[in-house]
């Protein structure tokens, strides 16, 4: 029986994949890995093949949260029991990945999300992304009526059930984190947050720049809006 | 109205009429997006025909003018086929990204049987 997936989605990856494969095979040797290639234009796919890892790769680009669920449609289809999730720029460190983990493993919660705020590491975000970031927990935290200190992390992991219901049409695929959080608190999923190690990324793009931080913002409040307003039974799929 | 208007009128609403269910007839316009087009002309040409029903409606929704009833009902025409277009063009959004999830694990599935020769179940 297949137990662990590490999920790693990636754009433009080639340089920091391979230090974070094996930061993963260090940290977790007898899990399976899985690059999402989210239609890269450099050598991420070669370099993740070359590392001997599965490779699933989009026909273009189609942004992170479309090529983390296309991760978990793959885990539920070959029926993993546990996913986790890391980027690929090297910004989460694979060492908390057993402690992030642990929670979900033991059937503590059905979600668990790393905080680099619960942790050690240095990681420090923009003024204007520090706002938002700061906004989106207190209304998360709110909303849920648990203290959540890192909304806007893509370091999880998750247990079979999670996965199967991402998988559906209700999952976020643009910018999928604080309304995630929320959704998964609607369908009944139970989450905890674990401290984990994160730095600032140094490659890759990030979505940060331009227009995007207030098209995010937009997104987002609207999503949580509107996550909110969904009927329990439009929510289907969490635990009964 | 004067008759030369009654009759340009009358001609745009069944040359749009036309045009639209030639669309169709050819494939190049699916049934369910002429709906709007078709149901437009139609309302266009009898308003154009009973005169006094367009002069009613301006006074039911408070206009001073006819062509005001008429510019207002363009706009919300407008609007209406943007709606749609926005619902559909959602859907299809969906639908093309579900579709580019499958094929790319079903290529990883067909390179995985064309070098081990088994899935990876």
């Amino acid at each position: 029986m297949k137990q662990i997936l590490v999920l790693i989605p990636a754009f433009n990856e080639e340089k920091s994949l391979t230090k974070v494969v094996q930061g993963v095979r260090e940290n977790l040797p007898d899990a399976d890995l899985l690059v999402v290639n989210d239609g890269s234009r450099d050598k991420t796919a070669g370099v993740a093949r070359q590392l001997g890892v599965t490779v699933v790769s989009h026909p273009w680009n189609m942004g992170y949260g479309t090529a983390v669920q296309t991760g978990y449609k793959y885990a539920r289809d070959k029926g993993y029991d546990f996913l986790v999730q890391i980027d690929a720029d090297g910004q989460h460190d694979p060492a908390s990945i057993v402690d992030l983990l642990k929670p979900v493993r033991t059937g503590e919660a059905d979600f668990a999300l790393g905080s680099r705020f619960l942790g050690k590491g240095d990681y420090r975000p923009s003024w204007p992304r520090r706002l938002g970031m700061g906004l989106f927990r207190k209304l998360v935290s709110v909303i849920i009526r648990q203290p959540i200190s890192d909304s806007t992390s893509g370091f999880q992991a998750f247990n079979s059930r999670v996965v199967a219901f991402l998988t559906g049409d209700l999952f976020p695929c643009d910018y999928p984190d604080a309304d995630l959080i929320i959704l998964l608190h609607r369908a009944r999923f139970r989450i905890v947050e674990r401290p984990v190690r994160m730095y600032a990324s140094h490659t890759g793009q990030s979505m940060h720049n331009g227009l995007k931080p207030l098209y995010y913002f937009f997104k987002m409040s609207l999503s949580i809006g509107v996550t909110l307003l969904r009927s329990k039974r439009h929510i289907q799929g969490g635990p009964s | 109205m004067t008759h030369n208007q009654k009759i340009f009128a009358l001609l745009v609403c069944l040359a749009v009429f036309l045009l639209t269910v030639e669309m169709v007839r050819s494939r190049r316009l699916r049934e369910e997006y002429s709906v709007l087009w078709l149901t437009t002309s139609v309302l266009m040409f009898i308003l154009v025909l009973r005169y006094e029903w367009l002069m009613a409606l301006t006074r039911l929704i408070g206009a001073v003018l006819p062509t005001t009833t008429v510019f207002l009902g363009a706009v919300l025409f407008l609007l209406l086929i943007a709606v749609q277009f926005s619902i559909k063009l959602s859907r299809l959004t969906d639908q093309v990204k579900n579709l580019a999830q499958e094929n790319a694990l079903l290529k990883t599935e067909v390179e995985r049987l064309k070098y081990d020769g088994t899935p990876n179940t």
